[in-house]
């Protein structure tokens, strides 16, 4: 740092000085001056089309897509659509890879392990916990990823996304939080981590806490598994075959929606507890339509969201798996470390409709929500101690098909309201540990980070707590 | 136009081989070339035609809020080129602004590029000329020109070029068109074969135009170098606190005075 320097002192003082007899209106003054330069510069050298051969298209079809009578339902249809094809794409490519990745190379590398010669605790940590975790990553997310992913591109590509926020802009700036939240909400159900860094479109400090503290209400794409998974096996189940995929489409929509509904409730009451104060505007500009360029879509899709996220994901389970493997067989008095947990937190669990299982699983994937089921089914098995499901204690495995899953499910105790609270607690819990990284490194405060991480699990047993109570009433 | 073959072969805007994409690989370089434009205008495409990087593309307002960085050769110069996030206005104090605004202030690139929306021209010439206040070497790259043709709005951008003194190059990123044009007009600015007349905003207010004129000849004083003084002078008038802190400590002196080859972007941003 350089000493006071006179001239550049004096230089402030005259600036501050100016300042005054300038007057307040300076800024707008010197803004006119630049609008009227532009206006007449552009005058110049545009020649607009005459008002009747300008195409309308774009306008009618804003009318319809920002009404404030369509604007919403086209946008749930969109997004019901949207999901209805990844649930019913994603299910035969899943059983696919699952049977080549966990029925054929599983047991080729464990015989291939017992034939080296591997002590059963390496292969154990390896094989079944390392490798497991890792397959079932890739053929439960890959799937519904590559369908979802590229849809989602192409509507971005389309412009619709903008549309979305403008929808969305009056709600926000109702509750007191930025217009441009709408924005990063959109972004986190890709991934919360992402929806963070994009708060920084955000100029208000405040504002911009909200939108970082209810990202994690927007559903990642790490739970979008998990709420299909159990739509489809509890409430598609619950009504007639035809319906199922609808009913199970429509239910995770419903969950989007509950995301979005406690991201604004939230942001209202923060922003007139903690974080007091007005909603700053802000002007959104709607980008033209624009063809969507298929192929280009599918690419960037793939290569950069599909194959990114799958490898953040399987980077996290693979460590999980063998944390899941040592937390099966590893015993204290007899009993392995996970059925102590879970013995444990089950009375407490029961209060909230859901077991110690889900818990447990829920402690174990904080890395990475994406290896919430697989966990959840290992850990059923395991503490029912039953046999001849998957490869014994303390494996990770894929069933051949969602009512396999089911049967272990009931068989653990399961009903329609375990699987009711697993969605809503899904959808409301700590973020995962990239997104609590970022949301640090992106506030620079170990207490909104705190905030941020506790104040959803708060919510999520709150809520599944009434779900609860309110459940066990009304039915006999 | 003459059409003839062995014109075209010889003249460097048709040599496409002249190109070389470096991608991340900016080991050294000759020149610093910035992208910046208002939202949503093809900023990252531009960047991603021109560095052959992938950077995420989308329609969609306010995607990149960080600086990108990537690489091109042409002519046997290396450019190192950095998509700024879209801005409306330098003017203004939210994170993405100032990335944008401190770059083209502090960095000081050889070039930078302002990337206008052909179909709202007008609008996009708000920032357009707010950037030729802070800086001389300007290229517009005027996009989505077939867009604008699809809405039947015609550019003379030889005309824009005259008024604004800077080259003005029709561009559909997307698809493209007129990035060798592009290239080669960052070219020529660069190397100073273009001499930039650039465009100065003219305001009516005398009082506003006393306070800037005396500003400007104190800042003058204490820093010779300083190519953008009257732009300098309007932060102190509105109170700008990075640039007061900047005058303050000297730092604003010192940025101009580093070689271009050795001088730290990242300090200042």
């Amino acid at each position: 740092m350089k000493s006071e320097n006179k001239n550049t002192e004096a230089i402030l003082s005259s600036a501050n000085n100016l300042r005054w007899e300038i007057g307040e209106h300076f800024h707008d003054t010197l803004m006119e001056s630049i609008y009227s330069n532009a206006s007449s510069i552009a005058g110049r050298s545009v020649t607009l089309p005459s008002e009747k051969e300008t195409t309308n298209w774009e306008k009618t079809v804003d009318k319809i897509l920002t009404s404030p009578f369509t604007g919403f339902p086209i946008m749930f249809l969109i997004l019901g659509v949207v999901f209805w094809l990844t649930i019913q794409g994603a299910n035969v490519p899943s059983a696919m890879i699952a049977s080549f990745l966990i029925d054929t190379i599983h047991p080729a590398l464990k015989s291939f392990a017992a034939g080296i010669g591997l002590p059963f605790w390496l292969a154990g940590i390896l094989i079944d916990g390392a490798y497991l975790a890792g397959a079932w990553v890739v053929s439960v997310m890959l799937p519904p990823m590559a369908i979802f992913f590229p849809l989602f591109t192409l509507l971005e590509d389309f412009g619709y996304l903008p549309r979305v926020s403008f929808n969305m802009d009056s709600l926000y700036k109702k509750v007191g939080a930025h217009g441009k939240q709408a924005l990063t909400m959109a972004m986190g159900f890709g991934c919360n981590a992402a929806g963070i860094i994009a708060t920084r479109v955000i100029d208000s400090p405040r504002e911009r806490l909200i939108a970082i503290i209810t990202n994690n209400f927007s559903l990642c794409n790490g739970r979008w598994p998990t709420q299909i998974l159990i739509a489809t096996i509890f409430i598609g189940s619950a009504v007639p075959a035809y319906l199922a995929g609808i009913v199970s489409a429509a239910a995770v929509v419903f969950i989007a929606v509950l995301g979005i509904v406690f991201s604004l409730l939230v942001s209202w009451g923060l922003s007139k507890s903690a974080l007091k104060g007005e909603a700053s505007a802000f002007s959104l500009e709607l980008p033209p339509y624009r063809p969507p360029r298929v192929l280009q879509a599918l690419y960037t899709s793939l290569v950069d969201r599909t194959i990114f996220v799958l490898w953040r994901a399987v980077v996290f389970a693979v460590p999980a798996g063998m944390v899941i493997w040592l937390v099966a067989n590893v015993t204290i008095g007899g009993e392995s470390i996970a059925n102590i947990f879970i013995e444990w937190v089950n009375p407490f669990a029961f209060i909230l409709g859901m077991n110690g299982v889900i818990f447990l699983a829920y402690v174990i994937a904080i890395p990475a929500n994406e290896i919430v089921i697989p966990t959840v089914l290992m850990l059923t098995v395991m503490s029912l101690g039953l046999t001849g499901v998957g490869a014994g204690s303390g494996v990770m495995f894929e069933l051949d098909s969602a009512f396999a899953t089911k049967d272990i499910l009931v068989a653990g105790g399961w009903t329609l309201l375990t699987g009711i609270n697993l969605m809503l607690f899904s959808l409301l819990h700590n973020p995962c540990s990239t997104t609590i990284y970022t949301i640090y490194k992106e506030t620079k405060s170990v207490k909104w980070t705190i905030i941020s991480t506790i104040l959803p699990i708060i919510m999520g047993l709150v809520i599944t707590f009434f779900v609860t109570q309110f459940w066990r009433i009304i039915s006999p | 136009m003459n059409m003839n073959l062995n014109n075209c072969e010889t003249c460097p805007v048709h040599n496409a081989g002249n190109l070389k994409r470096l991608g991340i690989d900016m080991r050294s370089f000759d020149f610093v070339v910035a992208l910046a434009g208002n939202p949503n205008t093809g900023k990252s495409t531009v960047f991603n035609n021109l560095t052959g990087l992938k950077q995420h593309t989308g329609n969609w307002p306010g995607k990149t809020v960080t600086r990108a960085e990537g690489g091109f050769e042409y002519s046997n110069s290396k450019f190192k080129l950095v998509d700024l996030p879209g801005t409306y206005s330098l003017l203004s104090t939210s994170t993405d602004e100032e990335v944008a605004r401190d770059f083209i202030l502090f960095g000081q690139p050889d070039v930078t590029v302002v990337v206008v929306d052909a179909t709202r021209l007008e609008r996009n010439l708000n920032l357009t000329l707010q950037i030729l206040e802070i800086t001389d070497r300007v290229v517009i790259c005027l996009n989505l020109i077939d867009e604008a043709e699809r809405h039947q709005i015609k550019i003379d951008a030889r005309m824009l070029s005259k008024d604004l003194g800077v080259p003005v190059i029709p561009a559909t990123a997307r698809y493209n068109k007129g990035m060798n044009e592009l290239i080669n007009a960052i070219f020529e600015v660069a190397t100073g074969k273009f001499a930039c007349k650039p465009y100065r905003i003219k305001s009516n207010s005398k009082d506003l135009n006393y306070a800037i004129e005396k500003l400007s000849k104190m800042l003058l004083e204490e820093f010779p170098a300083l190519p953008n003084v009257k732009w300098v002078a309007l932060r102190l008038l509105e109170g700008d606190q990075s640039v007061i802190d900047s005058v303050r400590n000297g730092e604003l002196g010192k940025i101009f005075l580093i070689d271009q080859n050795t001088r730290v972007v990242e300090q200042a941003v």
